[in-house]
């Protein structure tokens, strides 16, 4: 493993490449590893382990344990029977209904499941147990191993208050703010006033985003309040809040630390984590453009000096906030594997989960702080069933009826736990997968990252793959110059997918067009002996309208084989491809350049959806002689949706804030619905009287349900 | 008679006809009267009375006059509706200068009622007619020109008619209808009901002879519904057609309902309610566009294999996706489109009858390029259950295809037939016994998977092997059973304590493929991930099946 460490990345990339091939075709899901696969067989750790988690972590965590020889026991509810990590671990042990509180919080069956099967070991992954204190405790009582730090560390850094005075303590420097519990709104507001505008309010036991809210007056204040604190308890059983100076314009960097039960600790480098949404990471990187050696220095040697102070052992994040001149300010220490932990792997070759089996173990670090590289760089985008077009992200549920990760290219990472037919439901987290690219420099892995994105198939749900590639070729962005306003500041008006310019839009007609013709040309191609004889058309010139958003253009294609000249808004375009109507992909080549296009939609009636750019443009495709008497059809008047509110996305409704008779004011809040642990609240869109409700608290209700009636 | 006159009365397509129809008995001058417009649209342009033309000038101006129809404002007039003019929708549904026009100098012979002037004379009629190509394969076509004479149907307009299906039968090519007409020509009288008998009996003798299809885009109502009705589909467009035997106002008048014209026959109510139209389309074009394309999974006639196209997607690839598609809980719906598409060729399933009786799910697709016709129980609605409505739906597609050489792939998760009075009172017996004749009957290649459950008389109604299947598969989550647990239990246990421990011992003894498999009931139990492939592969070998029934005039099917 040492011996390793000092190969140049690139060759210890690939050597980790081979060994990772060979190791998923052991595994339901197909992913290379981009860390050491090689594993020394002599240190004896565990025989078999029990993931306490579901999804991606599980497989994640279950592949290391492959690779070290260790037999796995998946845990699920049922509804995820038949889910990857199920079917990937040794054994599957079911613990209890869909919901969360009922299967995969549920402690009693997943100490049952552990006897059951004798595992020695438990992985907590991320969310769910990992940082459950109650559960580590009742492990030890049983002498089951837990794979992550002692009690002691999860409960001292869970706390984010007490978390603060011992990172005080140990000379991490903290952000100013009040240090106690928070109980009433106004009590909210008047340590709002004192530490002054703007603050942050969120749940002392919380983590990822949940239960976590800003307000720049009174009023959000008491608002705030009021939603952390129901986000808070519904998410981890404890309502209490916290309040602090809230930091405008800052970078969220955070250090990855590995500690061992013998006083050993080491940072393995930051992650730049600053491009979120609603306090939520989109995308990630390692290392950070922003930092410079001896920041980084400070920053890996404070977040030791934290991990040392509590003891800590096992993976560990310590997460700061980084404001434009570089001074840094801890914000709280994750005691957990991050979801973003391949990153780092990317660039230490480090295989996070098998260090932190073998800590668990007993075993020393082998590594020494000067070993830890930082190879190349990585990025990861988090590809989540998501609309990006409603707030950066409003969950979205389906049957993902086709399914293809882009794992035949180089240097990419894909860490999921679902796969085609696989069901995205309301129950848990609406992510899909991590995908993670690598490169030499930044510019080569944003690059890769866009090929990657540009060949991920994902049907049957919405998703936000146009952001993601939105975000890795925003110039901002790639320049380096990120906050964790970025989301909100490029896009203010809201995510509106890719913006074409002239150029672009020639290269999506012309592509539209070549793909029409073909599929036109296909449609009169009868095979075997015809008792009538066939008298397909001749032409090899059309003449076609494209309809794109408000535009229409004429275009012109003239075919020879598989090369099609098309004319669009005067300009010649050359469009080749292979041309596979089966296919989702659509690999062409434009005017020379290679373009990966994907084909989602394409019917009868010349409606053709193509993704391009990542974004998904609808197009209709009609003959120039049609296009004119479709004109003469007359337009079907919509639904006037201004009167009516429905759910903008599947979930629980947990209030509802008004009842029939009630005037409602514009933006008053109607009601609030909880999909995937996050409290949205839906607000009127103008002044009018309420006329019918047709849900209440506690109604499941799905994606377009017609919830509120206006008059 | 009276039921066409009325019907064309309460349409209300001719406004200005309207109120003087209703008083047709009393006066003669009525069609005069309505023809008054007629007459002032072409004063100005009375050239094709003219005799000192020569005959090739005569030959121009009579072409000239047929292709603008009931002239220019009526065409706007159209167009306002928002519909196309019969012309402009062959010129749609058909390929570019494909398109042999018959009978263009037609003209109607009534003599009464002023009809005999020259400007109440539009050479063709009121009907376009001809062949063409759709994807360069031959079909016939009859387009409804409103313009003319609101479309009515004159003994001319149903010759024309008569001639191409005649052609078309002897040649052994499909007919498209496009329906746009107000019913009779009430000028004429007999001759104008003689006309509707003849096609529809043109209609039923090339019933399974070749495919004859309709699409209904304005009015279609009285006798005029039947023909329609007669041919294999019946298409509609959203908000401008109308199929009905008497319009509103007779109801009024008869049952006193008060009912619009769209809710009485529009294309929502004949797709969702009655079961009468297939299919409905937005608009003229989104109509025509997709008849082309539903055109192409058709053969041409009895004479004819189900059509072969190219084809892109693999018919060995694997589609893991429907190894976890059936839920672990027997009681959970998915959904069977679900399954079709990710089996089916391009994921493209033509599906008929989408909106009514939705527990089974017909339509075309193609595997590795070949047209087959599939029947699915939908689980997602009703459990699947078969019901009148659904065995009707199924047992109507099941006989086109077995006419046309399509083969048939039936996916079965039945549970059994609707119990209830209102089933049973409908007659469920009968018109369940419809599904069963139709699957039985069938000699086309028929292939079967039992996704799940398979149990009672609807086992053996859905393709079983019993009835000839050729090729029966299981998945393994199949259960081909007498009924469920609960039921069977409580009658084979009946009054023992302990019902769970029975129940346990039924579901491990039938909840199963085994019993079906150990008795060849089923050829075998298959991976659901490996249906396609298999499929495809069995279709080869079937293509050259040949089987024939007994001799008989015709079957009895329990109508």
């Amino acid at each position: 493993m040492a011996a390793h460490s000092l190969f140049p990345s690139v060759s210890r990339l690939f050597f980790a490449l081979k060994y990772g091939s060979l190791h998923s075709r052991c595994c339901a899901v197909h992913c290379r590893a981009h860390y050491s696969t090689a594993h020394s067989h002599s240190e004896k750790t565990f025989d078999k382990i029990l993931i306490a988690n579901r999804g991606e972590i599980a497989c994640r965590v279950i592949k290391t344990c492959k690779k070290m020889g260790i037999k796995t026991v998946a845990v699920h509810s049922d509804v995820d029977s038949t889910a990857v990590h199920a079917k990937m671990a040794d054994e599957a042990v079911c613990v209890g209904p869909a919901p969360t509180n009922k299967s995969y919080l549920n402690m009693d069956a997943i100490m049952d499941a552990i006897r059951l099967t004798g595992a020695q070991a438990v992985h907590p992954g991320y969310g769910f147990l990992s940082e459950n204190k109650e559960f580590a405790k009742r492990l030890a009582a049983e002498g089951v191993a837990f794979i992550g730090p002692d009690t002691h560390a999860i409960q001292a850094m869970g706390d984010k208050i007490e978390s603060k005075l011992i990172a005080k303590a140990a000379k991490v420097n903290t952000i100013p703010g009040f240090d106690g519990v928070v109980k009433t709104a106004e009590d909210a507001v008047k340590i709002s006033q004192e530490i002054g505008y703007p603050v942050m309010i969120k749940a002392s036991a919380g983590g990822g985003g949940k239960g976590m809210r800003i307000a720049w007056n009174d009023e959000e204040t008491r608002e705030g309040f009021r939603f952390s604190s129901q986000e808070a308890a519904s998410s981890f059983g404890d309502d209490r809040l916290l309040i602090e100076k809230y930091i405008d314009n800052p970078r969220h960097i955070e250090i990855q630390v590995l500690a061992d039960k013998h006083g050993n600790a080491l940072w393995l480098n930051e992650r730049e984590c600053s491009i979120q949404r609603r306090n939520q990471k989109v995308v990630e990187e390692a290392p950070s453009t922003f930092l410079d050696p001896s920041t980084r220095r400070a920053m890996g040697e404070q977040a030791v000096q934290l991990a040392k102070a509590v003891q800590y052992s096992s993976a560990g994040t310590v997460e700061f906030l980084v404001d434009s001149k570089r001074n840094f300010y801890f914000l709280e220490m994750n005691t957990r594997l991050q979801v973003e932990h391949p990153i780092t792997e990317c660039i230490t070759g480090l295989d996070l989960v098998e260090q932190m089996i073998r800590v668990a173990k007993g075993y020393k670090l082998q590594q020494q702080q000067e070993d830890i590289p930082i190879n190349g760089w990585a990025i990861e985008s988090r590809v989540y069933a998501e609309d990006p077009y409603k707030s950066f992200g409003l969950p979205s549920i389906g049957r993902l009826s086709q399914y293809q990760e882009p794992v035949n290219l180089h240097n990419v990472r894909v860490d999921s736990g679902i796969q085609e037919g696989s069901d995205i439901s309301i129950y848990y987290d609406p992510m899909i997968s991590k995908l993670v690219t690598y490169g030499a420099t930044r510019a080569e892995a944003l690059a890769k990252m866009e090929d990657a994105l540009d060949n991920y198939v994902i049907r049957g749900v919405t998703h936000n793959i146009p952001l993601l590639r939105e975000i890795i070729t925003n110039s901002r962005f790639v320049s380096g110059d990120i906050s964790t306003n970025f989301l909100p500041e490029e896009y203010p008006e809201g995510f509106k997918g890719h913006q074409l310019d002239s150029a672009g839009r020639r290269e999506l007609l012309a592509s539209v067009a070549a793909l029409y013709i073909t599929a036109q040309l296909r449609s009169q191609k009868f095979l075997g002996d015809l008792r009538v004889a066939s008298a397909p058309m001749k032409s090899s010139r059309w003449e076609l309208c494209v309809e794109l958003g408000d535009g229409h253009h004429d275009v012109e294609v003239t075919r020879s084989g598989s090369v099609y000249s098309v004319v669009v808004d005067g300009e010649e375009v050359e469009v080749v491809g292979e041309w596979n109507l089966a296919s989702a992909l659509l690999p062409l080549t434009i005017n020379g350049k290679n373009r990966m296009l994907q084909c989602l939609h394409r019917d009868a009636s010349g409606r053709i959806v193509l993704q391009y750019l990542g974004t998904s443009f609808q197009m209709r495709v009609l003959s120039r002689s049609t296009a004119a008497l479709n004109s003469l059809m007359p337009e079907k008047v919509p639904e006037d949706t201004s009167s009516i509110l429905r759910s903008p996305m599947p979930g629980t409704m947990v209030a509802v804030s008004v009842k029939p008779g009630d005037t409602v004011a514009e933006g008053q809040e109607i009601c609030v619905i909880e999909a995937m642990k996050m409290q949205n609240s839906l607000t009127a869109v103008k002044q009018a009287k309420v006329k019918t409700v047709h849900c209440k608290p506690g109604d499941t209700v799905g994606e377009g349900d017609l919830l509120v009636e206006l008059e | 008679m009276a039921a066409f006159t009325v019907a064309r009365s309460s349409c209300g397509l001719i406004t200005g006809l309207r109120t003087s129809l209703r008083g047709l008995a009393q006066t003669k001058h009525v069609a005069v009267a309505a023809s008054l417009p007629q007459t002032r649209v072409h004063r100005d342009s009375r050239w094709y009375s003219v005799s000192h033309l020569s005959v090739k000038e005569r030959i121009d101006n009579k072409r000239k006059a047929a292709l603008v129809g009931g002239g220019q404002k009526r065409i706007e007039a159209q167009h306002k509706k928002g519909k196309l003019t019969a012309r402009e929708r062959v010129e749609l549904l058909l390929d570019p200068e494909s398109f042999v026009e018959t009978d263009m100098f037609v003209e109607h012979r009534c003599a009464d009622f002023g009809m005999e002037q020259d400007g109440n004379k539009f050479p063709g009629d009121s009907v376009v007619t001809g062949r063409g190509r759709i994807n360069g394969r031959l079909v016939y076509v009859f387009s409804q020109d409103f313009t003319v004479f609101g479309g009515s149907l004159s003994g001319a307009h149903a010759q024309k008619i008569c001639k191409i299906m005649d052609q078309a039968m002897t040649v052994g090519a499909p007919v498209i209808g496009l329906n746009d007409s107000g019913g009779a020509r009430i000028q004429e009288g007999v001759e104008s009901l003689a006309g509707y008998a003849d096609i529809f009996l043109r209609n039923v003798l090339a019933s399974g002879v070749v495919p004859q299809i309709s699409l209904i885009m304005g009015p279609c109502a009285g006798g005029a519904v039947y023909s329609p009705a007669l041919t294999d589909f019946t298409f509609m467009v959203k908000d401008t057609s109308y199929l009905f035997i008497t319009g509103p106002d007779v109801v009024k008048s008869v049952t006193n309902e008060d009912v619009t014209q769209e809710e009485l026959g529009g294309a929502k109510t004949h797709t969702s309610v009655s079961g009468v139209a297939h299919r409905a389309f937005e608009n003229d074009i989104e109509a025509l566009l997709n008849l082309r394309e539903f055109f192409n999974f058709l053969p041409l006639s009895n004479q004819d294999a189900a059509p072969i196209m190219e084809c892109h997607d693999p018919s060995d690839r694997l589609v893991p996706s429907l190894d976890t598609i059936v839920p672990f809980e027997t009681t959970k719906a998915y959904d069977m489109l679900d399954i079709i598409q990710a089996i089916v060729d391009e994921r493209d399933f033509f599906e008929i009858m989408p909106n009514y009786a939705k527990n089974i799910v017909v339509g075309f697709a193609r595997m590795n390029g070949r047209t087959v016709g599939i029947v699915g129980n939908q689980p997602k609605v009703a459990s699947g259950c078969l019901d009148i409505n659904s065995s009707v739906k199924g047992a109507r597609f099941v006989r086109f295809c077995d006419a046309f050489n399509i083969p048939i792939i039936t996916f079965v998760d039945v549970p059994g037939f609707l119990p209830g009075t209102a089933q049973e009172y409908g007659g469920i017996i009968r018109h369940g016994a419809k599904l069963l004749y139709a699957f039985a009957e069938a000699t086309v290649p028929k292939i079967t998977i039992i996704t799940r459950k398979a149990y009672g008389g609807a086992y053996d109604v859905m393709s079983s092997k019993h009835l000839r299947g050729d090729i029966n598969y299981a998945w393994p989550t199949a259960e081909v059973a007498v009924m469920g647990a609960k039921g069977a239990v409580q009658i084979i246990f009946r009054g023992n304590e302990n019902q769970a421990e029975a129940e346990a011992e039924y579901v491990e003894k039938f909840a199963n493929p085994f019993p079906a498999a150990v008795r060849g009931f089923v050829d075998d139990i298959i991976e659901p991930s490996t249906t396609r492939r298999k499929i495809c592969r069995d279709l080869e070998v079937l293509a050259s099946k040949k089987q024939v029934n007994p001799w008989k005039k015709h079957a009895n099917i329990p109508l």
